[in-house]
């Protein structure tokens, strides 16, 4: 007899951390983007798609909102605004 | 083949017979010889196999658990101080079912250090979750440790086993052994083929946090699991001894109990010291018989049970005792004979204090006549004091 | 069909770290550099918690954890399987746990796996305190920093030891590689792990994580503060091979004050002078003990 000791590789995607958000998020302006993949390469959660300039984007799915895409991104093509907002 | 050898490398012989790939070692009397021995099969290529020196018993018992959820066959030795060192990671092992294998050189444990054989180490460790099974001399051993790997291998238990040999007396010991030949253990014992490990090719995360949701339902599957061994063990034993002639892998055993009206509970070497005054009590006549435990985690119950009706008068034997209370294998007896046996609990051997033909007789005598839960055997009244004093 | 994140990476969403977590952020450059044929043995510890709830995880390679201070003996375990399974060469191991799982309950473990040689990258991801259990101060939390088990206080400035030059003692093991890394310069973690991995032999890799949550901090700054202390010579970016020091990223020395004053945890030294003092000189201690300063 066993039970659950083990679980198949990213499993964890079934978590839909998004729902941590309570006042910001990130809004990708994808206007100046230059396709770095800076915000994709730090973001905690890993939840950054995108491979070419000005199509880059948070899923919002598991984003929690901490802001460090923002603050790295070179060309500020990133913006934090309130997690409410369209 | 037969062989006059030491217990050590007879142990060791049969643990590289079963092939590990990964045997860690780290010092500890008076197991050492087991894991010397082993590392000079390594060393001249007779195993093929990576003999690691860690620096504790911990890490050694760490790099098993690691070898083992890697997908090879383990094996490692300690005993004491070790075992107790170890304590989190064996408790780890059974939680995480992975089937190590490991010999106990049963030794006493500090304060006072001490390194000669009782069996508290091993039983302090009951709760852990692995299949534990003691000796009463080296063939046992052998047999055990051969066995051991198939029971606990078994896809549907996937347990760790610990097979309990008298520190000293059965390690150091020189006694004939029948010896198998490789092909026999390679007959009986198949590579070993876990249902789960680390793969590059199938990734999976072992070792989960398991919060209130989940942590219940597997200890209920490791106790149901280690009770299915009851089912199991008997099943291989009978396999092991078609193959070998021998009877060494059983639950218990009894000696001369049929007509018996006091049967002594024992569990190791000591069974054999017992067995020969028996042989001595019945030319007197008195009705004398033993119930030797083999597998003492699982718990056999109804097994013991079925022989603790025959007699009236049931002594057990503690080379062990839960301090403040009484011996581990006294409170698990008692608990199953019937209220109106006279039932007593006597504590001998710890630290070495040996075991003579005296000391059994007098436990035969005081079972029969009286009924005590924590007899002390053999203390000597000289050293007991009222007050501290330096010596 | 997952979701391209999930699939391009190794160590996905859904785990429960703090948002802006530094370890989480490094645990998947870690788990990304190393790629698919590696297998890990992780301590206990925030990231083994948040990652691997029962029954999910956030990893998408082979790993195991059992215990705090053990995972270098695991993964030695690991290694000499993979030895003899004729694995070693086509696999990696990454042995990793936190400050504590490292500098101090598993210091022995890691010793050992280094003495005795073992083809393992270990690496610790210094959040500078037991976080996990609520920020409690361990071997690796700086000078004066406030947490649960050294607190502020009438008689106390905070923690008053050094951290432990886990680095330096891992060195002095003359493996191969014994280098530090901050999250201050993501693309260097990377960059050193791909080194590290290209090396047969024991190395460790000491990765700076700031806490949001313990340090006080801005989580939207995480990145921005590993780089800070980096530039104060609070956190030097070193690397040793075979036990000398070949590498040292120089500064321009910021004051300590800089660093400081954006974490909840030093902010009681702001308004004392000598406590400062104390700090800053710390920092001038490393700069001249590894000579940051460019000429």
């Amino acid at each position: 007899m066993f039970s659950v000791l083990a679980s198949k590789g990213k499993t964890s995607q079934a978590n839909k951390t998004g729902s941590w958000r309570s006042t910001l998020k990130p809004k990708y302006l994808q206007k100046n983007c230059i396709a770095c993949n800076l915000c994709k390469f730090v973001c905690p959660e890993g939840c950054i798609e995108g491979k070419e300039k000005n199509k880059y984007s948070a899923d919002l799915d598991y984003c929690k909102g901490c802001g460090v895409c923002a603050y790295i991104c070179p060309k500020k093509d990133i913006e934090m605004v309130p997690n409410d907002k369209e | 083949m037969k062989k006059f050898i030491e217990g050590s490398w007879a142990m060791a012989d049969a643990a590289k017979m079963c092939r590990p790939q990964v045997v860690a070692a780290y010092p500890i009397t008076p197991q050492t010889h087991i894991v010397e021995h082993l590392a000079e099969f390594v060393a001249n290529g007779e195993l093929k196999a990576e003999s690691v020196n860690v620096e504790s018993e911990h890490s050694a018992a760490s790099a098993v658990l690691g070898a083992q959820i890697a997908g090879v066959r383990t094996f490692t030795c300690t005993s004491s101080q070790g075992l107790l060192l170890m304590g989190e990671v064996v408790f780890c092992i059974a939680g995480m079912r992975l089937p190590v294998m490991m010999i106990c050189a049963n030794r006493a444990i500090s304060a006072p250090i001490n390194i000669w054989n009782d069996q508290q180490d091993s039983i302090s460790l009951r709760d852990a979750g692995w299949i534990q099974v003691y000796a009463e001399n080296n063939q046992e051993a052998v047999d055990l440790v051969i066995a051991g790997y198939k029971i606990g291998e078994n896809a549907k238990i996937m347990l760790p086993i610990m097979v309990c040999v008298d520190g000293f007396i059965l390690t150091h010991g020189m006694e004939t052994v029948d010896m198998p030949d490789q092909e026999l253990v390679d007959k009986f014992l198949p590579p070993y083929d876990p249902p789960y490990k680390l793969d590059v090719n199938n990734p999976i995360s072992f070792g989960l946090l398991g919060d209130p949701t989940v942590y219940l339902e597997n200890r209920y599957a490791l106790h149901k699991t280690l009770e299915e061994v009851l089912t199991l063990l008997p099943k291989v034993g009978a396999e092991y001894k078609q193959l070998t002639g021998r009877d060494s892998v059983k639950l218990v055993e009894e000696y001369k109990t049929a007509d018996a009206d006091t049967i002594l509970v024992a569990m190791g070497s000591v069974c054999g010291s017992i067995k020969d005054v028996i042989d001595m009590e019945r030319q007197k006549g008195n009705k004398v018989g033993l119930l030797k435990i083999v597998c003492y985690r699982p718990f056999p119950k109804e097994a013991i049970k079925k022989v603790l009706d025959k007699a009236q008068y049931i002594g057990i034997v503690d080379k062990d005792i839960s301090l403040g209370a009484e011996g581990a294998l006294y409170t698990e007896i008692k608990a199953l004979a019937d209220s109106n046996k006279k039932v007593s609990g006597f504590v001998a051997g710890l630290g070495g204090r040996d075991i003579t033909v005296k000391s059994i007789q007098t436990i035969i005598e005081s079972t029969k006549k009286e009924v005590n839960r924590c007899k002390f055997i053999d203390l000597k009244q000289e050293l007991l004091w009222d007050e501290f004093k330096v010596a | 069909m997952a979701r391209e994140h999930i699939e391009e990476n190794l160590y996905v969403s859904g785990h429960t770290a703090c948002a802006g977590c530094g370890q989480s952020m490094a645990v998947r450059i870690v788990m990304n550099a190393a790629g698919k044929n590696t297998m890990v043995a992780n301590s206990t510890g925030c990231l083994e918690v948040f990652s691997t709830k029962a029954p999910e995880t956030a990893f998408g390679l082979p790993w195991v954890h059992s215990l705090f201070e053990n995972s270098a003996a695991v993964a030695s375990g690991i290694e000499l399987a993979l030895k003899q399974q004729g694995k070693l060469d086509s696999t990696k191991i990454i042995a990793q746990a936190g400050d504590g799982g490292t500098g101090d309950i598993g210091l022995q473990a890691i010793s050992g796996m280094l003495e005795r040689g073992h083809d393992i990258l270990y690496v610790c991801y210094d959040n500078e305190a037991y976080m996990n259990t609520g920020i409690q101060r361990s071997g690796s939390t700086p000078f004066y920093a406030n947490t649960t088990t050294s607190p502020v206080g009438k008689r106390s400035v905070g923690n008053p030891t050094i951290k432990k030059p886990m680095v330096e003692i891992c060195a002095a093991h003359h493996i191969p590689y014994s280098a530090t890394a901050s999250v201050g310069n993501p693309k260097d973690i990377e960059k050193k792990v791909k080194k590290a991995l290209s090396i047969r032999g024991p190395k460790y890799l000491q990765i700076h994580v700031p806490c949001p949550l313990g340090w006080r901090s801005d989580p939207s700054k995480t990145i921005e503060i590993a780089k800070i202390a980096v530039q104060t010579g609070l956190y030097p970016i070193v690397e040793y091979e075979y036990g000398k020091l070949a590498n040292v990223q120089k500064i321009t020395p910021k004051p300590v004050e800089e660093y400081l004053k954006v974490q909840g945890r030093f902010s009681h030294i702001l308004k004392n002078k000598e406590a400062l003092e104390a700090v800053q000189k710390v920092a001038n201690q490393n700069i001249a003990y590894y000579n940051l300063v460019s000429q």
